[in-house]
């Protein structure tokens, strides 16, 4: 039980996830771009959370909604001729819409029944599960059994490296615009202070009703996209039925959602540093042979230590000093 | 006529009586359909404790104002961390024991971030899930190198027969922990003190007593129970750890918690009725009709997650929690 380990080499392995300790020439930018591969969907899934966060919600369905929208997604790209330069596009909307669909569920259950959103999310994130599992193997699956088909040439994303796509510059843009949905448009401005101040909301005459709704609908889109950017990527152009290529991506975007302080913004190198973690679990692996779920460890330590305020507190001391 | 219309049924006791009455109902008339009756609730009863355990735990701790939403780590670490004890200490009650302390551990922690560290308990709590998931996984590649590991039958707790067929003696220690703790909160003074910690703190603080104690205690219970049904998980009822092995099933736990309305007997009634609708949903997946439809199986899989969403979803109510629920004492 033990975990005999130096510590030191552990730093290090972390490091090489980055791209950053460069000992062979095989690191450097292709590891970057590992990093960045696992950021994409983070940051779309920490969306997800943010935005509700920002709506006073705790919208833990994003794991379920990149299942949806991934079928969604798999669906329209590996069945459906389409034009080129059409097709890609309508695989991301149609995954998106397919998210913000299953995330109205828990919004309307919310507004109309006063289910908690905890509670709605966690059981439509299993009945999502099953439902895609289903849908993989029966309605989707193509050239073999266990995968879905791949998706045609015209719906596929360009290739950066790796398994890094374009959708990583989609996933920033989707970011810098809620951003200004938030911060600089009037609906954007009613969620916020619906999440920070619910009774001056009610008192300004602010519907809290359409700022669930918002706030889910604009999680659910970002989450949809991410389903989208993990199941039409190299080398399959598909997702395993078993939904290994989804898990955990919906839960780790807490963290990220946390670290970034909850905006749209900071949530951008929040992933990146959260992307280099994932990458260099690989590393811990071969390396040391420490087990690379070590990390989904290392994540959950990040998200508890997130919901200490003094912690919090002390840091923006620590900043404010600074200046 | 006065003195009947005087009697007041709570609606929610009402609900749960017509609930349990329709599942004798189904019981009855699976006997017909060629599903064995007996299996059915056997099942239902294995599904039952685990969420009992941990729904009762969190009942009481909601009841002295703290939300714990982490029970679905407990359950995933206290699953491995009993089954390792079981092997080191070479015997399954000691399995248990070691998963309740692990869970009690965790509760601790929980109950020192929220009580002392004014911790937003929400996000706390979803960091013990993340946490447990990725632990429960690194600690199996750590110790047996594997994904899945079985328990050795000599290390199991022992079932003792009855006419249901076999049982885990725990199912017993469920239910007698459930009427114990619904007995303490609402006939003795612990239970006005952890009530009135979730109503009121300014008053326990007034009359002299520590809210930060009491919350503490709550706490610690409640990840004891959870973690007591964490080991249940593999050393009275799966036999094996694997990924995943609670399957969502701390959330249904805190769908018990809404459910029942913070009540411990409540609680337990609901525990029993989201499990009898699993139970069910795997009894007819094994029977042969099913098997030449393999599809289905991935809709009946869905059953012990519809159930509890729309059981909430129609009979929520929208009922007031304690006042000061989630929310840290700050002493004036």
């Amino acid at each position: 039980m033990v975990l005999h380990y130096n510590p030191i080499d552990g730093y290090v392995s972390m490091l090489k996830g980055f791209g950053l300790f460069i000992k062979q020439r095989t690191f450097g930018a292709g590891e970057l771009a590992f990093a960045l591969a696992f950021a994409a969907p983070y940051m779309l899934t920490a969306l997800t959370f943010a935005v509700g966060m920002r709506a006073g919600l705790f919208n833990i369905g994003a794991e379920g909604q990149i299942y949806i929208g991934g079928a969604a997604a798999a669906w329209i790209a590996g069945h459906f001729a389409l034009p080129a330069g059409f097709h890609v596009f309508a695989v991301t909307i149609i995954a998106m819409l397919a998210g913000a669909l299953w995330a109205l569920i828990p919004a309307l259950l919310k507004i109309r029944r006063g289910v908690h959103e905890v509670i709605s999310a966690i059981m439509l994130n299993w009945i999502a599960y099953h439902l895609v599992m289903y849908l993989a193997i029966y309605h989707l699956s193509g050239k073999y059994a266990h995968i879905t088909a791949e998706a045609l040439a015209t719906a596929r994303y360009p290739v950066l490296s790796g398994t890094l796509t374009a959708v990583i510059f989609i996933a920033i843009a989707v970011c810098i615009a809620v951003y200004i949905f938030l911060w600089r448009l009037y609906p954007g401005y009613e969620l916020r202070l619906v999440g920070d101040n619910p009774d001056a909301a009610r008192y300004a005459g602010i519907s809290i009703s359409r700022a669930i709704l918002l706030s889910f609908i604009i999680g659910g889109l970002a989450a949809g996209l991410a389903g989208a950017s993990l199941a039409i990527r190299p080398p399959n152009w598909g997702f395993n039925a078993t939904l290994a290529d989804f898990a955990g991506y919906g839960f780790v975007g807490i963290g990220v959602a946390l670290v970034g302080r909850n905006h749209p913004i900071g949530i951008i190198p929040a992933a990146i540093f959260f992307g280099g973690l994932a990458n260099s679990a690989r590393y811990l692996e071969s390396d040391l042979g420490v087990s690379s779920e070590l990390v989904g460890g290392i994540q959950g330590i990040i998200i508890i230590a997130m919901a200490l305020p003094l912690l919090v507190l002390l840091l923006a001391r620590l900043r404010r000093k600074a200046k | 006529m006065m003195a009947i219309a005087r009697i007041h049924i709570p609606r929610r006791v009402l609900v749960f009586t017509i609930s349990l009455v329709a599942i004798v109902v189904i019981l009855y008339l699976l006997g017909y359909a060629g599903i064995s009756t007996k299996e059915v609730a056997r099942g239902a009863l294995f599904v039952m404790t685990p969420l009992a355990l941990a729904a009762v735990g969190e009942c009481i701790n909601e009841k002295a104002g703290l939300v714990n939403i982490g029970l679905e780590g407990i359950f995933l670490l206290t699953a491995i961390f009993g089954v390792y004890g079981a092997v080191r200490l070479g015997s399954g009650v000691a399995g248990l024991l070691a998963g309740s302390l692990v869970g009690a551990i965790i509760g601790f922690i929980f109950g020192i971030m929220s009580v002392y560290g004014r911790a937003n308990q929400v996000v706390a709590g979803m960091g013990i899930n993340v946490f447990g998931e990725g632990m429960l996984l690194f600690l199996m590649m750590t110790i047996w190198h594997a994904t899945s590991y079985e328990v050795r039958s000599e290390f199991m707790i022992s079932q003792i027969s009855t006419p249901l067929g076999l049982l885990s003696p725990i199912i017993f220690v469920a239910i007698a922990i459930a009427i114990v703790l619904h007995v303490i909160l609402h006939r003795t003074f612990l239970g006005i003190k952890i009530r009135a910690a979730g109503e009121k703190p300014e008053a326990v603080d007034v009359a002299g007593k520590r809210v930060d104690r009491i919350r503490m205690f709550t706490c610690i219970l409640g990840g004891a129970l959870a973690g007591l049904g964490g080991a249940f998980f593999s050393l009275g009822w799966l036999g094996t750890v694997v990924k995943d092995i609670s399957a969502g099933r701390g959330f249904i736990a805190l769908a018990c918690v809404v459910f029942a309305g913070l009540e411990p007997l409540l609680a337990l009634t609901a525990a029993f009725i989201f499990g009898f609708a699993e139970s069910l949903a795997f009894t007819v997946m094994s029977t042969p009709a099913a098997h030449s439809f393999p599809f289905l199986a991935y809709f009946l899989r869905m059953a012990p997650y519809i159930v509890p969403l729309v059981v909430v979803a129609i009979f929520i109510g929208r009922r007031a929690f304690p006042k000061a629920s989630g929310r840290p004492y700050i002493r004036e």
